[in-house]
């Protein structure tokens, strides 16, 4: 029989990232005895690889900024498919989190009047990311992680132990959330990798924190850490998860050399007189003008090269198109034989500035190093090689805005893992802001759980017993298939499929295609590794034969709900249903399990989006909702849009929401660049 | 304890001192050879007693700057002039030559100024106590205390040498100063002018780049912006600090050929080429 | 353009294990922690390595490449010969766990004994500094928390015993950056000598050698962390002042 340890909290934060040790830190400040689980060690989260900057309208850069601009620009980005309350939360709270962080110890960069220094950034209407250089993730994640260990010392200084009250559980895995027989979350089962043993951390409240899905995908911007678990763990534990369409997809990733490839090459290259070439030479992207955009981009290279310089008189070049057109022109390119050696297309900047390679250097400095350090590329010499990579998930687990209380009793979510605060898509610097304000949401929301609980759940045998067999599996099966391949290939399936621009066709294929994948994910062996006792210390071959359970429910999440919602919005690029629709925005499309327990899958349903506070609505102009409500949600009601004939009225819903998408590519939704 | 988290482990056993394979020798040993033949001709030098001043044109060598012997105050050159390199007094009697530099007061500041400075600590612990050899090459020995206890507590003495070396560099610009000397007892100009010169500017670059200095003038302050001709100073000491190595390595140089240059002109090997008067 | 590489990987655990030869195909482009991936993923399913980001950012793959300490996502291969032998073991300053992963508690250990950053009674939103101020602490803050500076510093590489008394360049930085920090209330210098072993340091500068983020870990930070405890402890003038009250000694904070 196996040996399995127990703790027992009071909370249980699972993710070491801004939202988990956000979340861990108000538990700890509730009284609550807390633990953070984490795959990695104690300040590696995936949160360090955030650049931009935090948004938070604290006025210090523009007096105008105050969170109801912010609001605002928040449920544009998010093309009104946002929580409303999450985005109001968001930007009422953002700058209280911020201005903490600064007690914290964190040093963002000033302004002259030595406030905290605020940059623009897509999307967003005044300077209101606060920042350090480009490596703002990395400061959160260590201020965050410094006011763990000045909790410790608390903690030390009154019982003589640094770990009393607030645990950090490095390199550990959690594979399943228990639940009691009444359907309350009771604790988490899960192994520590180093050593490979199993844990059972008893606790009433448990809070998600996991971050992405990424690593469904073969490009992409992920850590090998965004498997998605907390969107899993949720399902399994009968939550539900949101609107896992919406994944935002960067145009200009790395595609190589291949140890980078996926990491982001920012916008700002062809902002900065970048253009894209296809194998042959060809500046590919005047070919892909939709009609819808031909009166503001220019047809000729000469007409757009004249643009940089003089934006008044001249289009702007087809380079700066929306991302997703980008990104389907960058597809169409590869996938008719014109592509670059590794799967992607040119980008070059090479004799493309006045100043040579010495202005390249100047005003593109963090990309020259990165390639150069990363790549051993000069991107003074040579062209980079870029295709699309996925960025960040929109969907995620539904949650109760104001506390982040999931559908199971006892289970709370924050931060990427959590759905409804970014809607179909994302700001920049939204995203640093959110696990702050929602982290801290979520560790108050599961203290104030605990609080009320008369009696706490006790941990059923069976549970942990068929937890237990669940996560020695890959060991028993004999002949079982390799995870590696396995993960290359659901990789590959996501990627092709259900990637940046989506068909009906195509995403059925891919659902079959899962299907197959099921059954595979559902045969993977390991054998034990040489050394240590049970042969499970630091096995990464078992890691991950874990992590695909995981990765496959995430994606059929994705794959389904993607065939499901037929409309363009945001982070959802259907090619055979280009345009917004009203009647779409209304919808949430809502997943949870279903069927044999032990091998369930993944069920969608319709469910209506909760009509916007009144006092939120007003802050929009009308013509502007016009854009994305339908006449009966506007305020004042239909009068006087009532004249159209409903399929009219799509129609005209559906160019607007093209509209929308141009305004929006100006303002460049930029992920965290 | 838990039992879920790791028992305790060892290191892994590599018996290897290193699996550098670059030439990580080379450093310590150029700069041990470099030092040590320093030392020995500056060793020869200090305690030389003669070609240390040529007075037809007021070459002192920094060796003898101060120069406190007897003998500096009358010195007789190649062309039978005869001159005093004493300017600040002789208060070391001849016969003290050969057992004490002649100068005696500065000599002293200057080796210790060098010697606690956080440069030459570097490349002496390297390259003469192997504490490191080069990075991740094991060291030799068995224990290891660091500057924390006598006499390497003393190297945190390093600020006072270096207002002595300020004090001397003073001194070494007036002798430059007065290098600017003629022929026909007025204004001149020769190679050896240049010569001590630069060693001068050398020396001051090298003395200012302290990293004692940089603290000194600004580094020790914690609200820059409430200061900001010390920010500025602070700047400006920051910039040559990035080469304070290179140039604690070139003024071992300058030094050098300053003396040897003198030594020479004042030993009649060559004549000084003028270039003015 | 791939060819076959040679390499040593250490294999082996607590402490035990031997450096094993492989080898294995190299692409264009690739680095180091490429290959230990292709290892793990043709060769040796069970080599175990620790990584995270595979972009320099997080500091989780540490380890040593012929002998020097490197991050292996930031090791191009193509900064060696086809026909070179690379040779990967783990870090030595710290216990190994399996292969390439070593135990980095020590780390976290020292981290919680230097008292935390004190902003005193300073209110939310309230805190002014300028840009010129917050200049050099930002640069420390730019660890990405490798632990390569704290591995190849001889001071614990080469003598276990002082691990106790010493923090180690990285920790030795974190004081420097708290007593930059324009915000800061405490006085971390007496500590900084007495309880985390600034003195041990002897400014060799290995630790600015290997920093990935090219932090002037020595310049920047230990030399004038050695500086202001010599203000603090050592400093004649200071004590004679301080003796004849001339010179007020402030309030020394104790470890945590």
């Amino acid at each position: 029989m196996t040996e399995i340890e127990r703790h027992s909290y009071d909370v249980v934060v699972i993710g070491a990232g801004g939202a988990g040790l956000r979340a861990a830190i108000e538990a700890r400040l509730q009284g609550k005895k807390t633990a953070i689980i984490s795959k990695s060690l104690f300040g590696k989260a995936h949160t360090v690889m955030a650049e931009g900057g935090a948004a938070a309208a604290m006025g210090n850069v523009n007096a105008n900024d105050n969170w109801m601009v912010h609001f605002r620009d928040t449920m544009r980005g998010g093309k009104f498919m946002n929580s409303w309350r999450m985005a109001e939360l968001h930007a009422k709270e953002a700058p209280e989190r911020i201005w903490e962080l600064e007690l914290w110890g964190a040093l963002f960069d000033r302004t002259k009047e030595g406030k905290i220094s605020q940059r623009n950034f897509g999307g967003h209407e005044y300077p209101r990311l606060a920042h350090v250089g480009d490596r703002t993730g990395l400061e959160l994640i260590r201020t965050a992680q410094q006011k763990i260990v000045a909790l410790q010392q608390e903690d030390h200084a009154e019982h003589g132990d640094y770990e009393a009250n607030l645990k950090v559980w490095a390199e550990t895995t959690v594979t399943r959330l228990l639940k009691d027989a009444d359907g309350k979350i009771c604790g988490v089962f899960g192994y520590v990798r180093e050593t490979g043993k199993f844990v059972v951390f008893e606790a009433p409240a448990v809070v998600l924190a996991t971050g992405g899905i990424g690593k469904a995908f073969k490009v992409t911007s992920n850590s090998w850490e965004y498997t998605g678990d907390g969107h899993a763990l949720a399902l399994l534990a009968g939550g539900t998860l949101l609107n896992m369409e919406f994944v935002q997809f960067h145009p200009t990733g790395m595609v190589w050399p291949p140890s980078v490839k996926g990491i982001l090459v920012t916008e700002s290259v062809r902002g900065d007189r970048g253009v894209l070439r296809n194998s042959e030479g060809d500046r590919f992207m005047f070919d892909y003008i939709p009609e819808v955009f031909k009166e503001q981009y220019a047809t000729s290279p000469e007409e757009g090269d004249r643009w940089y310089d003089d934006p008044d008189n001249n289009k702007r070049p087809p380079e700066l198109l929306p991302r997703d057109e980008v990104a389907r022109a960058i597809n169409s390119e590869v996938k008719a034989g014109r592509g670059s050696p590794h799967g992607g297309v040119f980008l070059t900047v090479v004799d493309r500035m006045p100043g040579g390679a010495a202005e390249i250097v100047k005003r593109l400095p963090s990309m020259y190093h990165q390639f150069k350090e990363l790549a051993d590329v000069d991107i003074t010499k040579e062209a980079m090689e870029v295709g699309p990579t996925c960025h960040y998930v929109m969907g995620g687990v539904e949650v109760d805005p104001d506390t982040g209380a999931a559908l199971v009793p006892g289970l709370f979510a924050a931060g990427e893992v959590s759905g409804g605060m970014h809607g179909s898509n994302r700001l920049g610097g939204n995203s640093l802001s959110d696990l702050l304000v929602f982290g801290r949401r979520a560790g108050l929301g599961a203290s104030e759980y605990v609080d009320g609980l008369e009696a706490r759940p006790a941990v059923p045998e069976d549970v942990v017993a068929a937890a237990t067999t669940e996560a020695l599996a890959p060991f028993e099966r004999e002949d079982g298939e390799n995870p590696y391949a396995v993960h290359a290939e659901l990789q590959q399936t996501m990627n092709t499929l259900v990637g940046i621009i989506r068909k009906e066709g195509e995403l059925e294929e891919a659902i079959a295609a899962l299907g197959k994948l099921r059954e595979r994910v559902a045969n993977v062996g390991v054998d034990p590794v040489a050394v240590g006792d049970g042969g499970r210390g630091y096995h990464p071959g078992w890691h991950l034969a874990l992590d695909l359970r995981n990765m496959l429910l995430v994606s059929e999440a994705v794959a389904k709900a993607a065939l499901e919602r037929q409309e363009s919005r945001g982070g959802h690029t259907r090619d055979d249903h280009p345009g917004m629709s009203a009647e779409w925005r209304k919808i949430n499309l809502v997943c949870s399990l279903a069927g044999d327990p032990s091998a369930p899958h993944v069920e969608l349903r319709r469910q209506p989006l909760t009509p916007m506070r009144t006092d939120l609505l007003e802050l929009f102009e009308n013509d502007e909702l016009k854009k994305y409500l339908t006449a009966e949600e506007l305020p004042g009601g239909p009068a006087g849009e009532a004249e159209t004939g409903e399929a009219e009225a799509d129609e005209a819903e559906a160019a607007a929401g093209s509209g929308a998408t141009a305004a929006g590519a100006a303002e460049n939704e930029e992920g965290d660049r | 304890m838990s039992t879920v988290e790791a028992p305790a482990k060892s290191r892994a056993q590599i018996k290897e001192r290193t699996l550098r394979k670059d030439n990580w020798r080379l450093y310590p040993l150029t700069t041990f050879v470099i030092f040590t033949a320093w030392v020995v001709y500056a060793t020869v030098r200090a305690f030389w007693g003669s070609a240390f001043y040529v007075p037809e044109y007021h070459y002192l060598t920094p060796f003898y700057s101060p120069c406190l012997n007897d003998i500096c105050g009358n010195v007789v050159g190649q062309t039978g002039q005869e001159g005093s390199a004493a300017e600040f007094g002789t208060f070391l009697p001849e016969s003290t030559r050969g057992w004490i530099p002649f100068a005696a007061i500065s000599l002293p500041f200057l080796l210790l100024f060098r010697l606690t400075c956080y440069y030459y600590r570097k490349a002496y612990y390297r390259s003469f106590w192997a504490s490191p050899s080069a990075c991740a090459v094991r060291e030799p020995h068995g224990k290891y205390t660091g500057e924390r206890r006598f006499p390497l507590i003393g190297q945190n003495l390093h600020r006072y040498f270096w207002v002595a070396a300020v004090l001397i560099s003073l001194i070494n610009t007036y002798d430059a100063i007065r290098a600017f000397h003629g022929k026909d007892g007025g204004f001149g100009i020769g190679l050896g002018t240049l010569v001590l010169v630069a060693n001068v500017v050398l020396l001051w670059l090298y003395t200012l780049s302290c990293h004692s200095c940089r603290h000194i003038v600004g580094g020790r302050l914690k609200n820059f912006s409430k200061h900001p001709f010390r920010y500025r100073m602070w700047g400006w000491v920051s910039a040559i600090n990035q080469r304070h190595g290179m140039y604690a390595l070139i003024t071992l140089g300058s030094l050098v050929v300053a003396d040897a240059y003198v030594a020479l002109v004042a030993g009649g090997a060559f004549s000084d080429p003028r270039i003015f008067n | 353009m791939s060819y076959e590489a040679k390499f040593k990987v250490w294999r082996g655990d607590d402490g035990d294990g031997e450096l094993t030869d492989y080898t294995v195909e190299v692409n264009e482009g690739e680095v180091v922690l490429d290959i230990i991936h292709r290892l793990q993923a043709t060769q040796a399913p069970d080599l175990a390595v620790r990584w995270n980001c595979k972009a320099g950012k997080c500091g989780s793959c540490s380890a040593e490449v012929n002998g020097m300490p490197r991050l292996l996502c930031m090791t191009r291969m193509s900064t060696f010969e086809p026909d070179e032998t690379v040779t990967v073991t783990p870090v030595r300053t710290f216990p190994v766990i399996r292969d390439l992963v070593t135990d980095v508690s020590y780390n976290y250990q020292k981290a919680r004994e230097i008292p935390s950053f004190d902003p005193g009674d300073a209110k939310p939103g309230e805190l002014r500094m300028q840009q010129v101020d917050v200049e050099r602490s930002q640069e420390f803050r730019k660890c990405i928390e490798c632990f390569l500076c704290q591995n190849v510093c001889h001071v614990i590489r080469d003598h276990d015993e002082n691990k106790e008394e010493y923090a180690g360049p990285r920790f030795l930085m974190r004081i420097g950056e708290l007593e930059m920090h324009p915000a800061d209330q405490a006085d971390r210098r007496n500590i900084a000598q007495d309880d985390h072993g600034l003195g041990f340091c002897n400014i060799t500068k290995c630790c600015t050698e290997v920093c990935p983020e090219h932090i002037k870990i020595t310049d920047n930070a230990l030399i004038p962390m050695k500086e202001r405890v010599v203000g603090r402890k050592y400093d004649p003038v200071v004590w004679l002042g301080s003796k004849l009250g001339i010179v007020k000694k402030g309030q020394d904070t104790p470890s945590a």
